[in-house]
């Protein structure tokens, strides 16, 4: 292409050529040449915030599905209290929800994560959905905007972890139609005009319960 | 057309398709709730549904590749699928097919990245008329792409072969039963490698040459229409079409 | 594979379902949407393609000449198998079917054999020597909840699709004649509420699931218990009387 941007996330090189290796858009940041990816797996990155599942408990430890190709342990070090050795089971157990954050994932793609910073923990009541980790940043919307619509009509809760899980709470019929309007951006993340038509179906829906 | 004759004087089949042409091809992508990515072919009387899931955790732990991701696919026919009915399972047939396919994705797939990872791809005949390895391929390259699983290109496949002494793209039923060689292969576009490639039959070196040529041009072709099925599942927006350009073509 | 369904998930159900509502928006006793697409296999005798909501399963009906059973000189017979392919479900694994996959195709059997939806008399070519052995291989290619049904619905549309293949043995082609039209009908039991249809969610935290298959006249034709959980007397009852309901609902859009 001849610009002199490096190959990026998304991309891979040949003969001084920048291909893309998923379905993506393009975006050049600084010198490289990114591809937003349009689909695929949640690949954690250092940082991110994530809703796991506890699917398993060893002495020292807790298994946590992250929507990621790996399960990722939560060692007891990690966690806001003290826990002995084999003591785990009285703190989290399988099946609980939890939001974490990323701590390091390292070359051979093993991950770490932490429950020790503020706003982190078990999370209580309300649901959770899986989208599509690649349509987390419509559902956020530009500074927020799209997540604060839902939020401000449904009066609901709600944490939109990274990799694609969301936790949400409040009153069924506010949680039926959070989900409803996240469901819809997903399905139409590509259409213009997405935040406006969304407050439309937020704004009929509540107007014909009130 | 002379009775009993698979290709005319004029160079026509019994279909009414000449030597290098190939049966009509329909693709769309994105055809399933459950997978991480999914597609449907129909090509001649072929049906076939593909269907990726992953990268996810090896199992059992001893197949993981501490260095890179397994591709793992599985090339199944229905019971249904076939004029005679087929036991279900996998029979020594399938499980060849399972790894020369396994095989060509594994070298466009970009492994390194899921270490100890799978990449399961499932391929369901659902109704059989010759060259179902082919369509099996192209639609699961399909498949993985919808799937987001990072890779060099999207891998593209048709056969060749030789009835009536002259060589022809993509048999038919009738073709394949009655000619005399049949010769699958698969492409990466991009570069023209060859990713699969079986025979069986009898041709000359010269007869291979030209049926290879002319498979290898079909294979750019049947390309197109693997990256316009991902154009229309993504479509809505003028950026799609770029995405779609940037796989094969660069950015 | 494992199926882990998080405690705050099975709780929300819960609660939707004892509210008489349901997480996708529908009623206790209203089924999603039923879409069948027969004669979709060419290579089949009959095949039907149904959605049962985000369900998809493809069914196909291949008849086979054999001989009859020794004990029943006079009669075909009907085999029905299933298969949990992988690329239906992340938590279906390739192999022989396992105990899920038989239970399946074991209800799926006795609606239709118990209901003499097939007469297999009329299978018989030659007495003691030539039946027609009818296969219903069902393909599920989609799991979003409630298989039991779906595959129950596919099974009867592609018979109602099958043309018995004469030619084969010197005659000409004919339709198979369904005689009786069973649809099968399945109660979710999650804690102490019932809904039906389940979808895939509500599959997964179910404790208990009854399956009633009536016909055309609501005489029952089958049935099957599931899971660990239990349902009361005036639950089964309730379970009946609505089966009956709702088949009478769905039957046209199976048998069309």
């Amino acid at each position: 292409m001849g610009t002199g941007l490096k190959p990026g996330l998304g991309t891979f090189s040949v003969g001084g050529k920048t291909y893309a290796s998923q379905l993506g858009i393009k975006r050049v940041r600084g010198d490289y040449v990114n591809i937003i990816p349009l689909s695929g797996r949640y690949m954690p990155r250092q940082g991110d915030t994530v809703i796991g599942e506890i699917t398993d408990i060893a002495a020292s430890y807790w298994l946590v599905d992250i929507n990621a190709p790996y399960p990722a342990p939560l060692h007891a070090s990690e966690v806001p209290w003290k826990v002995d050795f084999g003591d785990t089971s009285r703190f989290l157990n399988v099946e609980d929800v939890v939001l974490l954050k990323v701590l390091s994932v390292d070359e051979a793609k093993r991950i770490q994560v932490t429950m020790k910073e503020r706003d982190l923990g078990r999370l209580r009541g309300g649901r959770t959905i899986d989208v599509s980790n690649s349509k987390v940043p419509r559902i956020i919307g530009r500074k927020g905007s799209m997540i604060g619509l839902i939020k401000e009509y449904t009066e609901c809760r709600m944490f939109v972890g990274q990799n694609g899980r969301i936790w949400l709470d409040g009153s069924m019929d506010g949680m039926y139609l959070a989900v409803k309007a996240i469901r819809r951006i997903e399905e139409d993340a590509q259409v213009l005009g997405l935040t406006e038509s969304i407050e439309v179906m937020l704004r009929e829906a509540t107007a014909k319960k009130a | 057309m002379e009775e009993g004759k698979l290709v005319n004087d004029k160079g026509i089949r019994v279909d009414g398709r000449r030597v290098d042409e190939l049966r009509p091809i329909k693709l769309e992508a994105g055809v399933l709730n459950r997978a991480d990515g999914s597609a449907y072919i129909e090509w001649g009387k072929n049906k076939v549904l593909a269907a990726v899931y992953g990268p996810r955790e090896a199992h059992p732990r001893h197949r993981q590749d501490p260095a890179r991701a397994l591709v793992q696919c599985r090339y199944n026919m229905a019971p249904f699928s076939v004029s005679d009915r087929k036991r279900p399972g996998p029979d020594r047939r399938s499980v060849e097919i399972s790894k020369v396919i396994s095989e060509a994705f594994s070298h466009v797939v970009l492994r390194e990245q899921f270490p100890r990872a799978t990449v399961d791809v499932f391929m369901e005949v659902l109704q059989a008329s010759a060259g179902t390895r082919c369509t099996a391929l192209t639609v699961a390259a399909v498949a993985l792409a919808d799937a987001g699983i990072p890779m060099r290109d999207i891998i593209s496949s048709c056969a060749f072969g030789k009835a009536d002494g002259q060589v022809i793209l993509d048999l038919d039923k009738a073709e394949d039963n009655e000619g005399q060689a049949d010769v699958p292969i698969a492409i990466v576009p991009r570069t023209n490698e060859i990713v699969l490639l079986q025979m069986d039959g009898h041709i000359t070196k010269e007869e291979f040459d030209s049926g290879l040529k002319m498979a290898v041009d079909a294979c750019h072709r049947i390309n197109e229409m693997q990256r316009d099925a991902l154009r229309r599942r993504y479509s809505v927006t003028a950026d799609t079409h770029e995405a779609v350009k940037a796989i094969s073509e660069g950015v | 594979m494992k199926d882990v369904v998080s405690e705050l998930l099975r709780d929300h159900i819960y609660k939707m379902a004892a509210s008489g509502k349901r997480v996708d928006g529908r009623a206790p006793e209203e089924y999603r949407e039923i879409k069948v697409r027969k004669g979709y296999a060419g290579n089949a005798e009959g095949s039907a393609r149904v959605d049962l909501g985000e369900t998809e399963v493809l069914v196909g009906v291949k008849m086979i000449l054999g001989e009859p059973y020794p004990d029943r000189p006079k009669e075909g017979s009907i085999v029905t198998t299933m298969e949990l392919i992988p690329m239906a479900s992340p938590t279906f694994e390739a192999g022989p079917p396992r105990e899920k996959a038989i239970e399946l195709a074991r209800v799926v059997d006795r609606g239709i054999r118990e209901s003499k939806a097939i007469d297999l008399g009329k299978l018989c070519i030659i007495e003691g020597e030539k039946v027609w052995i009818v296969f219903i291989d069902v393909h599920v290619l989609d799991y979003g909840g409630n298989l039991f049904d779906a595959s129950s619905f596919g099974a009867l549309a592609a018979l109602t699709n099958a043309v018995v293949p004469a030619s084969k043995i010197n005659g000409e082609d004919y339709p198979l004649e369904v005689e009786h039209h069973p649809i099968s009908i399945t109660a979710t039991k999650i804690k102490d509420v019932i809904v039906f249809d389940a979808s895939l969610d509500e599959d997964r935290v179910a404790d208990a699931r009854l399956t009633i298959a009536t016909d055309e006249n609501g005489h029952i034709r089958a049935m099957q218990k599931g899971l660990k959980g239990s349902f009361t007397l005036d639950e089964v009852d309730y379970v009946v009387k609505t089966a009956r309901k709702l088949a009478d609902e769905i039957r046209p859009k199976v048998v069309g």
